[in-house]
């Protein structure tokens, strides 16, 4: 009758509604990756962000096993703060070293963690020792030209 | 006149009403008992539609009482207020059946709002009501497929699906062909007597009013003008009456808007600020 | 000095009307939130009103959304290709999709198909004396009409924008992928690693909820307070469309900012 029509095209509308949100999160989202909320979460202190940003990947041998949760300004030191939040699955060592790196050239800036050797590995609320800050492109290239210069005068 | 026979059902006292700055009711007083057919009657604009607006509760008064089965209707709350409604019936000028319902769901509206009867038995009642205005054969149309003057009937049909005590009527016969208006009135009367109600008829056709009504109020500026019966009316010599009565274009209700003198108007000499 | 000060007053009064039409629609909006239990309790009256707002919009909502997706693709590789990046085509399609397009044109349409019709309609019942006939009737027409009619723009404009974001990401997977020949494996990675579940799509369905809210508040209130003339019904349901339009574009703006500031 009318009011079963009305039900029948109104749950296939909502079906087709969850359908298309379950895509959204499966395949066009990562909510089936890591990004479940939980985690814990390590510390990392950098010379030089660059231009990371909030919610940035974490990634380890090319692999998101994390995001950047918070950046701040150490008012004592002047180290940038990042807080990362990992993965439970993956576990790291102590001697972890993070790197700000940049995928492709103009891509975004990512951290990178590179597994040591210690067989201690970080839990929540530790902190990674060795960072290396991330590589501004007007530095390198000042570095460049003074090594230039440098050799110039050297040679003659 | 039979208001002394019966206990009133609606009791107008002195009741004030004006839209904005505009008085329309100045200190108006009524009484209809149980069981009578009333008609109130006055020109366009004399507050008759605002009569019914008071009495059910749509209006409010700015001062006066509007006593209907011994409750102030202006003091009600929201849901005593529809308490009182669920008894009164109300036809509307032109019906205002629900549009996208058919006729059947029309009638059934009311029952399946404010009853818990299971669906069969409103099956049963639907078509009683139908059957009373003639028009059961009509259940399954739509509302736009319907002449004025079944929907008139659908929408009376549907009024009195709850058998209320008090049935309120606008302009019922507005914009129906003699044969309509003579089947509306006719049901009126009949309904009225039949379930035992009492109805106040919102007209200016006094030719239908007379014939079923027990008595013919005439109301004008704000107040009951004259109280007559129909026997009364018939061989009053009031001038106003008369003018209802006859049809006549000018008398007492003048044929124009109140404005300054057309002369005047006319060569400029009265300057209207707009 | 008449001449001259009749300008401010005017603008006065404006001022004045625009603040008290305000504060009506802030009590028509209580009113409602007292009666949303009828349409929740009988839920055939929600129901019926998804249907005629929601169901009976699902064409024109996914084909826009194919062709809204097919057009950023082509635009988008046009500009990406330039910086060598047309692998990024999935994260610029579905982020533009997720986090604007999807909630804000989808509002659009609704307000121009569905609220339009909701204002109309409720505006024809005031005038033929529907509403008042049901009140009469001791039935509350703010419950069993507006009510639903609310609720059911709540409840499908959010549908409506996953519809519409997914029907634009697979217009732009047809373009993108299928027809100029970007890796899909990149196309669909890609996308993954920069669109955050809840940080975008949550947040997308957020502004699609609120102006779920908006336009059906607009539409039921213009129709309600239609003048009960045939100019009067179809001056409010225009209004309905250039109200809601303006109002979700403005809460966008103030919901983009408020969700994503700090962020990239």
């Amino acid at each position: 009758m009318k009011r079963s029509k009305y039900d029948l095209a109104v749950g296939l509308f909502v079906a087709f509604g969850l359908m298309s949100l379950v895509f959204l999160a499966l395949k066009v989202g990562n909510l089936a990756g890591y990004d479940s909320g939980d985690g814990y979460r390590i510390e990392a202190r950098f010379d030089n962000i660059g231009g990371l940003k909030v919610r940035a990947a974490v990634k380890s041998a090319g692999v998101v096993v994390g995001r950047v949760e918070a950046i701040v300004l150490d008012p004592e030191t002047y180290e940038a703060k990042t807080v990362l939040r990992l993965d439970p699955r993956y576990r790291f060592s102590k001697d972890t070293i993070a790197s700000i790196l940049t995928s492709g050239l103009l891509g975004e800036q990512y951290v990178n963690l590179e597994v040591g050797g210690d067989s201690v590995y970080l839990g929540n609320g530790d902190r990674v020792v060795k960072t290396q800050p991330a590589m501004i492109l007007e530095k390198l290239i000042g570095q460049f030209l003074y090594n230039k210069a440098a050799e110039n005068t050297g040679s003659k | 006149m039979t208001s002394n026979a019966n206990p009133a059902l609606v009791r107008l006292e002195a009741v004030h009403f004006a839209y904005d700055e505009r008085p329309i009711l100045r200190g108006l007083d009524l009484t209809i008992a149980k069981g009578e057919v009333v008609a109130v009657m006055g020109g366009s604009g004399s507050g008759k539609t605002t009569l019914l607006g008071l009495i059910g509760g749509r209006l409010l008064p700015q001062s006066g009482a509007v006593m209907v089965d011994g409750k102030n209707v202006p003091t009600l709350k929201r849901a005593e207020l529809y308490r009182l409604r669920a008894k009164l019936g109300m036809l509307f000028q032109f019906g205002a059946l629900f549009t996208d319902l058919s006729v059947f769901d029309n009638i059934a509206f009311p029952y399946r709002e404010q009853t818990n009867l299971p669906e069969p038995m409103i099956r049963d009642l639907v078509l009683m009501k139908l059957e009373a205005v003639g028009l059961r054969g009509a259940a399954e149309l739509m509302p736009a497929q319907l002449s004025g003057g079944m929907a008139r009937r659908v929408a009376l049909a549907r009024a009195v699906a709850l058998d209320p005590m008090l049935m309120l009527y606008d302009e019922p016969f507005t914009g129906l062909d003699p044969i309509s208006t003579g089947i509306v009135a006719r049901l009126i009367r009949r309904l009225n007597d039949a379930f035992g109600l009492t109805s106040l008829v919102v007209t200016h056709d006094l030719d239908s009013s007379l014939k079923i009504a027990d008595r013919v109020v005439v109301i004008s500026e704000g107040t009951v003008y004259r109280d007559l019966t129909p026997e009364e009316v018939r061989e009053t010599d009031d001038a106003f009456v008369r003018q209802f009565a006859d049809g006549l274009p000018d008398g007492p209700v003048p044929f124009h808007y109140p404005a300054p003198p057309f002369i005047d108007q006319l060569v400029g000499r009265h300057e209207q600020a707009s | 000095m008449n001449r001259l000060l009749e300008p401010l007053a005017d603008l006065g009064h404006v001022v004045l009307s625009a603040l008290a039409r305000l504060g009506l629609v802030g009590r028509f909006f209580l009113g409602i939130l007292a009666v949303l239990w009828l349409p929740i309790r009988r839920f055939s009256l929600l129901v019926r009103e998804v249907y005629f707002s929601g169901f009976r919009s699902l064409l024109i909502v996914t084909v826009s959304g194919l062709f809204v997706g097919m057009v950023l693709a082509v635009q988008g590789y046009e500009v990406l290709q330039r910086f060598g990046s047309a692998e990024s085509l999935g994260v610029l399609v579905a982020l533009s999709l997720v986090r604007e397009l999807g909630p804000v044109v989808t509002a659009l349409l609704f307000a121009g198909r569905a609220g339009s019709a909701t204002t109309a309609e409720i505006g024809l019942m005031q005038a033929t004396d529907q509403i008042a006939a049901m009140d009469m009737m001791a039935v509350n027409p703010m419950a069993r009409i507006i009510a639903p009619r609310f609720l059911a723009a709540v409840v499908s404009v959010p549908i409506l924008a996953c519809l519409f974001i997914s029907a634009g990401i697979f217009g732009s997977y047809l373009v993108g992928v299928q027809l100029i020949g970007i890796d899909e494996g990149a196309f669909w990675s890609q996308m993954q690693a920069s669109v955050d579940f809840r940080l975008d799509v949550i947040n997308g369905l957020i502004k699609a909820v609120v102006f779920g809210v908006a336009i059906g508040l607009i539409s039921v209130f213009e129709g309600y307070y239609a003048p009960p003339t045939a100019e009067g019904v179809s001056s409010a349901t225009t209004r309905t469309v250039v109200v809601s339009s303006l109002a979700v574009l403005m809460l966008d703006f103030v919901l983009t900012v408020w969700m994503f500031r700090g962020l990239s």
